[in-house]
């Protein structure tokens, strides 16, 4: 069996019209906490990119941005943040409210709480149909088991009458997906969705979304912890620490030469990457500053930490072979070793 | 690996409950851990392995008295439980101690974190509580003393289960239980949190049984692994020797389902399919057979014993791999021998 390619299926010129696109957008809790800074972010139809990062690296607030999903404190502004097409910074409430769905849905972690318990799964499906007034009861449930038998459910009809409880996190995640699917949104969004599922369980779902792309051509923006899902699925990936983007390329740039200081301890510390034998598994040690409390977020932390980094902001600047890598740092181009344990 | 008299053994621990049905009438038992056997000796790192509802959590909380087992023996140090009263497991549960899984939610959220580490002290009337002896024993898991005013939700997860740990130690335990200590941890602060272990391991010869899915740590940390599948041990052996070549299908599965971060090694297709039957509706034969890619019509009726073979190895299979065709583990793996 030959393995899937890493090549994005869209890759030849004219590039078509990105999904999402976004140009320094900050996002703030109340006036004071920034948790997004300047982030530029572009995915285009059928490119799977995904984030990587620590807890409170503003993962989970990037991604929630987009579907307008923010508490009431929140603030958001930037230069542009379009999706298919709309400009989320200018959409009121039902704008956006329209966007959910039909241009992004969203899967999340723990698929035992994205349903409502005290509902049959096909009334809640049928519930995300409201908006089809046309079509009878019988083609949406007939629309409900073709989704659902898409994304691998055993027997779909029988599951219209069940209730949450009743399927395991893994059903239920593919429950969630299939939901998301109904409404043939242009970009799925998945924080971490494989998180609260068995390995055998995610190999599967993973496997899903990326047939998925193929078969519905969906764009997909995956957020995770895990290396191992990124390096699985992803096209592109970026890097996020305290709300900034450190480091974008594709999967083989940051994979084989990740360049920010940053990334190359990120890789460090994955276990399967760890020789066995070492007697002591590698840290960062510290934890994720507040955004924006310095030049560099980073320095604190910082193995390779100069003076420069505490004096200048550091530049977006390309970066080695790969074409559209870019990392944030001030000594990246010299210190752009591989990370340790691994071999070329 | 030093050959010491077990620190706790658990002889074909089960634990069953009620079936569905009306209570009136009788219902057959439904069996969560069948006939578990598993040994842990002083100093000794063993993890439990196995998918959601595989009975590996049941395990930690029967073998301390959490859960009661409905047959079976545990004995600490050889000297057999007398029963499985609560009082026997109070005094086992003298010398070991569980680490929950959500640390957070095993807190009670008004306690001060360093009234919290005093308490088992408090309890069994061993130890100092004295404020200096507290800030020594927060010291050990990394916590400096301004951590003891805090309250659970003021802390990070890594420090959550720093503090769960310094809490567990807090009676000095000879084995600690402990029930997936990384999850939902960040990879950066994962090692801090098993190096921690291994360090405790070394002052103090503590055991640890850990339960967990993770296979990239169980990698670093395990001298002996237990596989359950449908609360059955399928496997068990050295860690070395399990993870380099596993011998049950299963173990096989579960290691290949584990993403590797290095995307020119993608899988065309999921390792295995389906996910653990219901305990329910065991199948037949023997119970991974509806999902094994070598099953053969033996295997559907016939069910595997638990073999013994060399190396203090076990597995229950009918056709089993071949233990010693190596395939490379992600990652790279230094030569060990």
């Amino acid at each position: 069996m030959k393995p899937p390619s890493l090549e994005p299926p869209s890759a030849e010129p004219p590039l078509p019209a990105p999904v999402l696109d976004m140009r320094h957008v900050s996002v703030s809790y109340g006036a004071h906490v920034p948790a997004v800074l300047g982030v530029d972010l572009t995915i285009r139809p059928r490119e799977i990119v995904g984030i990587i990062g620590e807890s409170g690296s503003g993962k989970s607030t990037l991604a929630h941005s987009v579907l307008g999903l923010l508490p009431k404190t929140a603030r958001m502004s930037g230069t542009r943040f379009n999706l298919a097409g709309t400009d989320i910074l200018k959409a009121d409430r039902t704008a956006l409210a329209a966007l959910r769905g039909p241009a992004a849905a969203m899967i999340f972690q723990n698929p035992m709480t994205a349903f409502s318990p005290i509902h049959t799964l096909g009334r809640q499906l049928t519930d995300l149909l409201w908006r089809d007034r046309d079509p009878s009861g019988a083609q949406k449930r007939a629309r409900i088991v073709a989704a659902l038998a898409e994304v691998g459910i055993p027997d779909p009809v029988g599951r219209l009458d069940a209730f949450p409880f009743q399927l395991s996190g893994g059903m239920l995640q593919r429950v969630a997906i299939a939901a998301a699917l109904l409404m043939q949104p242009a970009l799925l969004i998945a924080d971490e969705p494989t998180t609260a599922l068995d390995v055998t369980m995610e190999a599967q779902i993973l496997h899903l979304m990326r047939s998925l792309r193929e078969r519905a051509g969906v764009s997909i923006l995956i957020i995770s912890h895990h290396l191992g899902v990124i390096a699985e699925i992803c096209d592109r990936v970026a890097v996020m620490y305290a709300g900034r983007i450190v480091e974008e390329g594709t999967v083989e740039a940051i994979f084989r030469a990740p360049r920010h200081p940053y990334t190359q301890a990120l890789f460090a510390c994955e276990p399967a990457l760890v020789p066995t034998g070492m007697r002591r598994l590698p840290v960062i040690a510290g934890e994720v500053p507040r955004p924006g409390a310095s030049l560099c977020d980073f320095a604190s932390r910082c193995a390779v930490k100069a003076a420069r980094c505490v004096e200048q902001a550091p530049p977006w600047t390309r970066s080695g072979e790969f074409p559209g890598h870019h990392v944030r740092c001030h000594g990246s181009a010299l210190s752009g070793s591989p990370p340790s344990g691994r071999t070329p | 690996m030093r050959e010491q008299p077990p620190l706790i053994e658990a002889d074909r621990l089960s634990v069953d409950v009620p079936g569905r049905g009306l209570p009136f009438l009788r219902r057959a038992p439904l069996s969560i851990l069948a006939e578990v056997s598993l040994t842990v000796r002083p100093g000794e790192i063993v993890c439990l392995i196995g998918e959601s509802g595989s009975g590996k959590t049941t395990f930690g909380r029967a073998l301390l008295g959490l859960v009661r087992p409905s047959s079976g023996r545990i004995e600490v140090d050889g000297v057999p439980l007398p029963d499985f009263s609560a009082r026997s497991f109070r005094a086992l549960r003298r010398q070991a101690a569980l680490l929950f899984q959500d640390p957070v939610s095993s807190f009670n959220p008004r306690q001060r974190i360093g009234a919290m580490m005093a308490e088992p002290r408090a309890i069994a009337g061993v130890g100092s509580t004295r404020l200096a002896d507290i800030v020594a024993l927060a010291g050990q898991v990394g916590l400096s003393e301004r951590f003891l005013a805090r309250f659970p939700h003021a802390l990070s997860g890594g420090q959550a289960r720093r503090a769960a740990v310094a809490r567990a130690l807090s009676v000095t335990p000879r084995l600690i239980v402990a029930d997936e200590p990384t999850a939902g941890l960040d990879v950066s602060v994962q090692g801090g949190v098993l190096n921690l272990f291994l360090d405790i391991r070394e002052q103090h010869d503590t055991a640890f049984l850990l339960i967990t899915h993770n296979l990239s740590v169980v990698r670093h940390i395990a001298d002996r692994i237990v596989i359950l599948y449908l609360g059955r041990v399928v496997e068990s052996g050295r860690a070395d020797d399990v993870l380099r070549a596993p011998r049950h299908p299963y173990t096989r599965a579960l290691l290949d389902s584990e993403p590797v971060p290095d995307p020119t090694r993608r899988r065309a297709e999921p390792p295995v399919i389906g996910e653990v039957p219901s305990i329910a509706r065991r199948p037949a034969g023997c119970e991974f057979h509806t999902r094994c890619p070598r099953a053969q019509p033996r295997c559907r009726s016939e069910a595997p014993v638990l073999a013994d073979e060399a190396g203090g190895r076990q597995v229950a299979c009918h056709f089993p791999l071949p233990g010693a065709v190596s395939i490379p583990a992600p990652g790279r793996r230094m030569a060990k021998s």
